[in-house]
């Protein structure tokens, strides 16, 4: 048995006996994602479904004067409230998301056939309350038009008059993109969790034996370093690799926890899609591990490391956060950034676009180019004298 | 046999080793005395290759360490300043590692275990797994895996630290039939009572030096004096750092 294999197996057999390593690694890492997913997917499809169906009641000041207005609105499900007193401070109280204030002109100038404001009193900085504005806004619009089609008819001229341009809507967003949207977060699980299958395992083959003095004894083997590096690698690459399989197996399920029809959101979270974000992923691992026991092997102490790694967890997700921040045009240059070109291909994956073969292999070049310079970057300090020492 | 030839090694400003020689042959047991922070630690990491010399020559059965460490590692049995065993293996699968890392084939390596088991006489804990071993019970895991591979040489680094007395003497018995069986023994000590009961030979450093390097007998003879420990504390100059 080569000495690779040899620490590789004890590694493996000796953290499939540490309670924390294995909930980290097979049960938090892997569900953690999959679980916030469909939790923050049932909160945006209960929203998404508040737009357009729920009845709502408006407090409409000034409703005896425009009664039509008012049945415009009934009709469209928005009933009229009582009038509330002061309702400027009632919505910057957050009592109400939106008030209609119809002027005492109102009869007047209607019966002349005169311009009347309605006001609309809201929070625009109250994103929550948004929909009822909109369709409040929508209606009232709405119904003036057609009054004053109306009104130019029976004056005897087209109403097309008015409108000497129209805008016409033609979304491009397939039901997938609209969905992809939404999902720019998903990327950055995928990466936690093969952050998260790998870190005990990186913190106690490096800080871990340091702390408790064995890497000394260990080191003192005729076996070279490279080999132990390796094998210790390897088994935090395995362990990062069995998480990031059962996320996707996890992630799979989510379509059945989450009612995407009722929105007209398609979601394939199938095997196709599993097995490329594996393959994308392949060199994260790879890197993260290296990363990881790089960090550690600078630490003192268990505890310490623990602290560095927390910070370093923090990097991964800064790609995620310019994304949805940022509307960035993919250029074929973000491919090769590691984590930013997961990003951007695992997106790519979930709006059903799909990834080119050049894309894919950029993706790879990257990401394994960078591994291979963390990885000998470790193998330094792995040589280093300093490393063996614990005293 | 172990061969030191003028080390040296400082770390910034401190010269801890400076200028350190002496021999410890075969079938006997040469002790390392000096007191604490003299520099034996430092000398013994040396000779086991964990930090290269600054200048100076280690051979081990005529190896040198600096042109093929590897070779001199298969040569030593070493138990290091650093005791740590691996809490989540038992004391078998401990000794079985280091075993595996020698490159010993599965039959030599389960019959060299099962001896080394009988002769420190831990059987009884050999698989239980070692969180929660007392002191005594960690360094005879951790001497057991040192000597799998059945090393001509062997380096303890302050093998009787924190053992009980009961413990000690077990230590000091295995030492004798460490030597008995023809190996070369090297042991480093801060205690003067166990040097002079088991060594054929002192070699006593302080302050990076040797200061002296001789058998027991010829040391009271040059410096005159009556009991070994007073000829060491006229050796070094003080008793500080020293244990009766």
């Amino acid at each position: 048995m080569t000495a690779f294999s040899t620490v590789y197996w004890k590694e493996v057999r000796e953290n499939l006996r540490d309670r924390r390593t294995l909930i980290s690694a097979l049960v938090t890492g892997p569900l953690l994602g999959p679980v916030m997913f469909i939790m923050l997917m049932n909160v945006m499809v209960t929203r998404e479904l508040a737009k357009t169906d729920r009845p709502l009641t408006v407090p409409v000041i000034g409703a005896e004067l425009a009664p039509n207005l008012v049945a415009a609105l009934r009709s469209a499900s928005i009933d009229a409230g009582p009038a509330i007193p002061d309702p400027e401070n009632a919505v910057r109280e957050q009592r109400t998301d939106v008030v209609v204030r119809i002027s005492p002109r109102y009869p007047e100038a209607w019966a002349k056939g005169q311009p009347v404001q309605v006001e609309l009193i809201y929070d625009s900085s109250r994103r929550d309350a948004s929909a009822p504005i909109m369709r409040v806004r929508g209606l009232v619009e709405s119904y003036g038009r057609r009054e004053g089609a109306m009104r130019l008819i029976a004056r005897g001229m087209s109403p097309n008059t008015a409108w000497p341009v129209q805008v016409a809507d033609r979304d491009q967003a397939t039901s997938q993109s609209r969905s992809a949207l939404m999902f720019s977060f998903l990327p950055y699980f995928f990466v936690l969790t093969v952050f998260l299958g790998g870190m005990y395992l990186a913190i106690d083959l490096t800080a871990g034996e340091r702390e408790r003095q064995s890497l000394e004894p260990l080191f003192v083997n005729p076996v070279p370093r490279w080999q132990i590096l390796a094998g210790k690698l390897g088994a935090i690459c395995t362990f990062a690799l069995v998480s990031l399989l059962l996320s996707v197996a996890a992630f799979a399920t989510a379509p059945w926890f989450i009612p995407t029809e009722k929105i007209g959101i398609a979601l394939d979270l199938g095997w196709r899609f599993g097995s490329q974000v594996v393959l994308l992923m392949l060199p994260m691992i790879l890197l993260l591990a290296a990363l990881q026991s790089l960090v550690s092997a600078f630490a003192r102490s268990y505890r310490e490391a623990q602290t560095y790694l927390s910070v370093l967890m923090i990097i991964p997700v800064l790609p995620s956060l310019l994304l949805s921040v940022v509307a960035i045009r993919a250029e074929p240059w973000m491919y090769a950034v590691p984590l930013l070109g997961q990003n951007l291909g695992i997106v790519q994956l979930l709006r059903g676009d799909g990834m080119t073969a050049w894309e894919i292999g950029l993706c790879m070049a990257g990401g394994f180019t960078a591994a291979i310079l963390a990885i000998w970057a470790t193998a330094t300090m792995y040589r280093s004298e300093r490393l063996a020492i614990s005293g | 046999m172990i061969e030191v030839r003028d080390l040296h090694k400082s770390f910034g400003e401190v010269r801890a080793v400076n200028g350190v020689s002496f021999v410890a042959r075969d079938g006997e047991i040469t002790g390392l005395l000096g007191p604490n922070g003299a520099g034996k630690t430092t000398t013994l990491r040396m000779l086991y290759t964990l930090m290269k010399p600054d200048a100076g020559q280690v051979l081990v059965d005529g190896v040198d360490a600096a042109v093929d460490a590897d070779a001199v590692r298969r040569q030593l049995g070493v138990l290091p300043d650093a005791r740590g065993l691996y809490k989540r293996l038992t004391a078998s699968e401990n000794i079985d590692y280091f075993g595996r890392l020698h490159g010993l084939p599965p039959a030599l390596l389960r019959d060299r275990r099962e001896a080394l088991i009988d002769a420190l006489e831990m059987r009884d804990i050999a698989t239980r797994r070692t969180e929660g071993f007392s002191q005594g019970q960690r360094v005879k895991t951790a001497i057991a895996r040192a000597l799998v591979h059945d090393p001509r040489n062997v380096l303890l680094d302050e093998p009787t630290n924190g053992l009980d007395v009961m413990a000690t003497r077990a230590m000091r018995r295995f030492m004798r039939q460490l030597k008995d069986e023809g190996r070369c023994v090297l042991f480093s000590s801060h205690i003067m009572q166990e040097v002079a009961a088991l060594c054929d030979r002192i070699v006593v450093i302080a302050h990076g030096r040797v200061v002296a390097d001789e058998a027991p007998a010829m040391l009271l003879e040059q410096t005159g004096e009556a009991t070994l420990e007073d000829a060491f504390v006229k050796i070094i100059g003080t008793d500080e750092g020293l244990a009766a």
